[in-house]
């Protein structure tokens, strides 16, 4: 649960609400951006997700970089990680 | 130094750890470091960071676990939300394992009680809405990584006035333990290498008192090895430029690509919002300390399982045979527990070090089953 996992940004919800559609390792979902509210976010945007929100925007070799260590970390870390958020319902 | 051409740049690692062994020769004395946070461990067991520095540098796992830190005492409180009538518990997938005094959420689901995991806090509105005739908890645990985005939770249950939603707040700051441990005089820790994810939404000065008040460099420092190495040699090049001996060691961010000083404000002002800190609170290893518990703030109370429900908060003595306490204080090592492997692994795990991936006792379990001396007799470095 203490991962921060990078995800890219796939686009912004029209309803205005602090949402994201973002994507982790091709698995999509909704986060919400309420904890990074200041910031504009577009498609194509890397952020580091936490537990369902966003919690900060990373570049994109920082997400590169991330994402690969956590792979390294080897066993189902990342798979579990990914089977989880698969199944969030956040709308 | 057969790890090291795992890394995403062995000729990085290799030119790092050659600098660290030149600075660790002109140490006075072995530096005992602490990696607050889970996450670190992990890294450091994955990569076989300790085998790969010199003698004179040890790592101690530091109790920036979420998981690990809980007490017996409300996991049992958490058991008994579970099995009120009309309750649906929800909860993060690594406290469905932890083990109470009697059974895990995992075996109190088995018998019937409505407990469901939750990847994110805010997934368990959704349940609530659909349960208008069940009472939804949630069981909040987490350091100040965490806690946000319960925050956000709450104000959005009392946003829409969903009144059968509540919190069962177990979220923890990491200062306290902190001073508990460099003040505790029990395990001497010379250096910290601080929680990158923490210290994103807390910033990087919430460190400063380590430095400040008890002279202990720290560097905020990112997941990869190569990151952690970065970290140990900015400590080191603290303590042999003489700084530290003057009475001037500071806090450093290796992780600026992702830390900003101030950390993130949203973030700090709706903790303060909607947690209080709770006079005192039990910790795994550490015992109750003052000001290191996230309650729910008055304005908030509607929405606290504490206050909804008569939770009975006994305390529990963590089983005999459980060491969890000294790993996380740093006056053992993983193997040195006694069940260490035999009767306590992930998957049968007693304490909680070997519940988590972060846990220390599982990340060894994983990726070590070495010590120091058997790893040296095998020859890992060059
Ligand atoms: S081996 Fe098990 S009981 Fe012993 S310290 Fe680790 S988690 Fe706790």
């Amino acid at each position: 649960m203490c991962l921060g996992v990078p995800a890219e940004v796939i686009a912004i919800p029209e309803s205005g609400e602090p949402r994201a559609r973002v994507a982790i390792s091709g698995v999509e979902r909704t986060v919400a951006t309420d904890l990074i509210a200041a910031e504009e976010l577009r498609a194509g945007d890397w952020v580091l997700v936490h537990v369902g929100f966003a919690l900060s925007r990373i570049d994109a070799e920082e997400a590169a970089i991330t994402l690969e260590q956590i792979r390294r970390l080897g066993g189902t870390v990342l798979d579990d990680e990914l089977a989880a958020f698969g199944r969030s319902a956040i709308d | 130094m057969k790890y090291v051409d795992e890394f995403r740049d062995p000729a990085a690692a290799r030119a790092l750890l050659r600098r660290i062994d030149d600075l660790a020769e002109q140490l006075e004395r072995p530096l005992r470091v602490m990696e607050i946070c889970g996450s670190h461990t992990h890294t450091i067991y994955r990569h076989g960071l300790e085998h790969l520095l010199p003698e004179w540098i040890e790592f101690i796992h530091g109790p920036g676990c979420p998981v690990c830190v809980i007490p017996m005492g409300r996991i049992d409180d958490a058991l008994w939300l579970a099995r009120q009538p009309d309750v649906i518990l929800t909860t993060f997938g690594d406290m469905m394992r932890v083990p109470g005094s009697e059974e895990s959420l995992l075996q109190v689901r088995a018998t019937g009680a409505d407990v469901r995991f939750v990847y994110s806090p805010l997934d368990a509105l959704p349940i609530a809405r659909d349960n208008p005739d069940k009472q939804v908890v949630f069981f909040a645990v987490g350091f100040e990584t965490t806690a946000p985005s319960t925050a956000v939770t709450l104000e959005r249950a009392r946003g829409e006035g969903l009144a059968n939603f509540c919190v069962f707040s177990n979220h923890v700051t990491t200062e306290q333990p902190l001073r508990a441990i460099v003040d505790g005089g029990e395990t001497q820790i010379d250096a910290f290498i601080g929680p990158g994810h923490v210290a994103s939404v807390v910033g990087v000065h919430a460190f400063d008192f380590l430095a400040e008040e008890f002279n202990r460099p720290v560097v905020v420092t990112g997941f990869e090895p190569l990151d952690v190495l970065q970290a140990v040699a900015m400590l080191l090049e603290q303590f042999t430029s003489g700084e530290v001996a003057a009475g001037r060691a500071t806090v450093q961010n290796q992780y600026a690509r992702v830390v900003r000083s101030d950390g993130n404000v949203v973030a700090q002002r709706l903790m303060d919002r909607v947690f209080r800190t709770r006079d005192t609170f039990e910790w795994r290893g550490l015992g109750w300390i003052e000001h290191s518990g996230l309650g729910i703030s008055p304005e908030y109370a509607a929405w606290d399982a504490e206050e909804r429900f008569a939770v009975p908060g006994v305390r529990v003595a963590d089983p005999p045979a459980c060491e969890c306490g000294s790993v996380l204080t740093g006056r053992i090592k993983p193997w040195q527990c006694r069940v260490f492997g035999t009767a306590c692994t992930p998957a049968t795990p007693i304490g909680t070090c070997m519940v988590s991936p972060e846990g220390a006792c599982a990340a060894y379990y994983n990726f070590g089953r070495l010590d120091r001396e058997t790893a040296n007799a095998v020859t890992i470095r060059e």
